[in-house]
């Protein structure tokens, strides 16, 4: 405990008082002799002249949710550069299935209307609709997103009326996003703007139940190097019907439909909580808050999941699965923890990652000492019961809010949902908590630490003092870190492989890790000139 | 080149009439003089080239790409005054200033200011709503500026927020405020109310330009006064004008005035008093 404190005063020292003053309230060091979770300051204004790790509101609108939609063309409206560094680098996958063909699928292609400066000048709303145009003319899409870029809500560029004029035109519908990169403090902004637009225009407009007993959506589920599909080959096997994972490998057809599943499962509880909410408010649809990374807790997960049906033979599946599962990886983590037990890993990444992967690492006998996320709110620490208390400020209400009702239709109660009388309802609600996310915090160990918006002058301070075994975070700080002779992987894309998520993603991960840290390149990591050895002369024959 | 000048004032208050009038004075009297004007309605040069300019600089950009001729922009105006107008999107749509800042620059590039150029004129639209209208007072361009008013309260607050844009970029750089410009609107007590603004400013009025429908006869024939009737009075308050600027020497940075004070001002000199 105490060095952990001492590493912190030196990580905080170069700063000037005001900055350290802030910075202060975005660290946390678990205490578990405290009662309860202490305040963390979160979602709020990166001080100017740090170099924060953070996205922009529309790499989290088109590079997070809308981006991987498989049948929906997501066209850039802005300079070129905006598309070309968003494209494929999430790693988003996305295959044909029974109603979405090869042909109709467009996640592999990058859309972009390039702005130049006569556009910035006298408007790009023409050649904007000149290329929705041009798309539905070459690729027939189902429907069509319109992400907006920081120089269209500056110079104005009316989008939705683009879009509206374009759906009249073509028939088919055309989302507009006004997620201008600067619209928030990071790309959490994108997320909630790329929910309440889905919500408002998609979910609920479809009619078709996918078949099955028991229908569920995967919510926050990107599908990163194939997670979801993982996932799909769990849960189909257990008796589920997956009618939608949003948004890795999705449909605009299955998210129209979205509504007419029976629970909402969240992995990501920051980026996709929204639509999850708003369900439960405007259908009455449940959800429950899953963690897929590591056996034990996708085993937690799967159990819980079952609970919720009041299915015993739901139940008595899932045991079987999870036991031949088990029983097939469990043996494999086992060779790759002798190896691993006792190293330490820190991650800095997302908005529920660096919750979830430590239940994959404590399954391989690592800790994770040092957590910390990006854009994460309150509740993502914290947990959902701060969310009244969260004030908010001039940057959070720039980003428009959805007030929704029952809807007078289709709005079930929770318990017809889940097929079962209300009584049952609120004993289930008393065993698994539905509707709910704890967040971060109670899973941390004593002396641990949370840091929110981290810097690169935090992490390399904290690399080189701390020293941990692996690091987690993005492709920025990943090289830095190599440097500093320390193995790096980065959980945003994964680098080149996964999936990590489910039983098989677990042993790619333990692969992937024990392979980073015992690499012959670390004992090379120390150039010639800086070990104390005389060099040897080099003969030459 | 020896002086760039920019005018600026209140939408509708005649910058573009008097700034024309000015360099049909000048050059008159024989100065050499480029007008570029700085508004998407591109009507800056209408009365020196006798009609609208027929083709922007941003049209030009716009259909021919960057590979542009200077003489395609560059109109001859009365008396040999070569006339550009940077044009811009039409009103609701892009951005107006940034159309400003890529015809400024495009004129450099193409080597427009050239050194026997006694003067630059650029007549900008209304206020300083952004960047892109503050381009011709940023480093290396407009050194003195001009902002016309009248004793309207309106025309005055608009004069003293220029005057705010105007302190911002004097006190990094060179620009310095060189005089009001009455263009009279015969409201009460306008003379003296101007130059208690002026001197409040810590500037000075440079002229008073009275009212005279000449002026509007002129520009239904699309010309300036001294073009129209070079020997009515008019015409020679114009000469006037001109010959002050062209003498001047008291270039300052403005002392803005706030809401209050200026309202004060009204109410010393303005028409309130009268009432």
């Amino acid at each position: 405990m105490a060095e952990i404190d001492s590493t912190i005063e030196e990580m905080l020292v170069p700063y000037p008082d005001l900055v350290k003053k802030n910075r202060k309230k975005h660290l946390m060091v678990k205490d578990e002799a405290a009662a309860c979770c202490p305040q963390i300051e979160a979602n709020t204004r990166t001080i100017p002249g740090i170099i924060s790790q953070r996205g922009c509101a529309y790499a989290g609108c088109k590079g997070v949710v809308v981006g991987p939609i498989k049948d929906m063309i997501t066209i850039t409206h802005g300079p070129v550069g905006c598309g070309y560094y968003s494209w494929g680098t999430r790693r988003n996958k996305a295959r044909a299935d029974d109603t979405t063909p090869k042909d109709k699928i467009f996640t592999q292609l990058c859309f972009i209307t390039d702005m130049l400066e006569p556009d910035i000048v006298f408007g790009g709303e023409k050649k904007l609709a000149k290329m929705i145009d041009e798309v539905v003319a070459a690729f027939h899409p189902r429907a069509i997103n319109i992400c907006a870029t920081c120089p269209v809500g500056l110079i104005g560029d009316d989008i939705n009326a683009v879009a509206k004029a374009a759906e009249e035109r073509h028939g088919i519908q055309v989302l507009a996003y006004n997620c201008e990169g600067y619209k928030g403090v990071s790309q959490s902004a994108g997320h909630h703007i790329a929910n309440n637009n889905l919500m408002e225009r998609v979910i609920g407009t479809g009619t078709e139940r996918k078949n099955g007993k028991h229908v569920i959506n995967l919510l926050g589920e990107y599908n990163i190097g194939g997670d979801g599909w993982e996932l799909e080959r769990i849960l189909k096997e257990i008796g589920y019907t997956v009618n939608c994972v949003l948004t890795g490998d999705s449909s605009y057809l299955d998210i129209k439909n979205l509504h007419l599943a029976d629970l909402n499962l969240v992995q990501c509880h920051r980026s996709i909580n929204y639509i999850a909410e708003m369900m439960e408010t405007k259908y009455g649809t449940p959800w429950l808050k899953v963690n897929f990374i590591g056996i034990d807790s996708t085993n937690q997960s799967l159990r819980q999941l079952a609970q919720c049906f009041g299915d015993e033979e739901l139940v008595k599946q899932t045991e079987v699965v999870i036991e031949r599962e088990t029983a097939r990886i469990a043996p494999v983590l086992e060779q790759y923890s002798k190896i691993l037990k006792g190293k330490t890993a820190f991650a800095i990444v997302g908005g529920s990652r660096s919750h979830h992967y430590q239940y994959l690492l404590r399954d391989l006998g690592m800790e994770m000492i040092i957590a910390g996320y990006e854009f994460a709110h309150r509740d993502d620490y914290e947990g959902r019961q701060v969310i009244p208390t969260i004030k908010s400020d001039a940057d959070s209400k720039n980003i428009p809010e959805l007030h929704l009702m029952a809807d007078e239709k289709m709005y079930r109660e929770a318990h017809v949902h889940l097929n079962m009388s209300k009584e049952k309802y609120d004993e289930l609600k008393k065993a698994v908590p539905l509707n709910y996310y704890e967040g971060i915090y109670p899973n941390m160990k004593e002396g641990q630490v949370i840091i929110d918006d981290a810097n690169h002058h935090e992490v390399e301070v904290l690399i080189r003092t701390a020293k941990p075994d692996l690091f987690l975070s993005g492709v920025r700080d990943k090289y830095i870190v190599h440097k500093m002779g320390v193995a790096s992987k980065q959980l945003h894309a994964y680098d080149y492989s996964g999936p990590y998520a489910g039983y098989n993603g677990a042993l790619n991960f333990a692969r992937d890790v024990v392979n980073a840290l015992t690499t012959p390149a670390w004992k090379l990591i120390t150039p010639p000139w800086e070990t104390k050895e005389e060099p040897r002369s080099e003969t030459h024959a | 080149m020896k002086r760039q000048v920019a005018i600026y004032g209140k939408g509708g208050i005649g910058k573009s009439t008097t700034t024309q009038n000015t360099v049909a004075a000048l050059a008159e009297a024989g100065k050499k003089i480029m007008v570029v004007g700085c508004d998407p309605k591109a009507d800056s040069t209408r009365l020196l080239l006798h009609g609208l300019c027929q083709k922007t600089v941003l049209d030009t950009l716009r259909d021919e790409g960057d590979d542009i001729e200077l003489d395609a922009i560059l109109k001859p105006g009365f008396g040999n005054t070569r006339c550009v107008e940077s044009g811009g999107p039409e009103p609701g749509v892009g951005c107006a200033g940034r159309g400003i800042i890529t015809s400024i620059n495009l004129l450099e590039s193409l080597g427009a200011y050239t050194d026997d150029l006694d003067y630059v004129f650029y007549d900008v639209l209304g206020d300083v709503v952004c960047g892109g209208f503050a381009m011709p007072i940023r480093e290396g361009k407009a050194e003195e500026i001009y902002i016309v008013a009248s004793g309207e309260l309106m025309a005055l607050y608009a004069a003293n927020n220029i005057a705010k844009g105007i302190k911002k970029y004097a006190d990094n750089g060179k620009v310095r405020l060189g005089g009001i410009i009455c263009n009279s609107r015969k409201v009460d007590n306008e003379l003296p109310l101007l130059k208690a603004f002026a001197e409040e400013l810590g500037s000075q009025l440079i002229y008073f330009v009275p009212r005279d429908n000449l002026v509007q006869r002129a520009e239904i024939h699309k010309k300036t006064v001294i073009d129209f009737d070079r020997t009515s009075g008019q015409a020679d308050e114009y000469r006037n004008l001109a010959k002050a600027i062209d003498n001047n020497k008291l270039f300052v940075i403005p002392k803005p005035m706030t809401q209050e004070r200026l309202e004060e001002l009204m109410m010393q000199h303005g028409f309130l008093d009268v009432i």
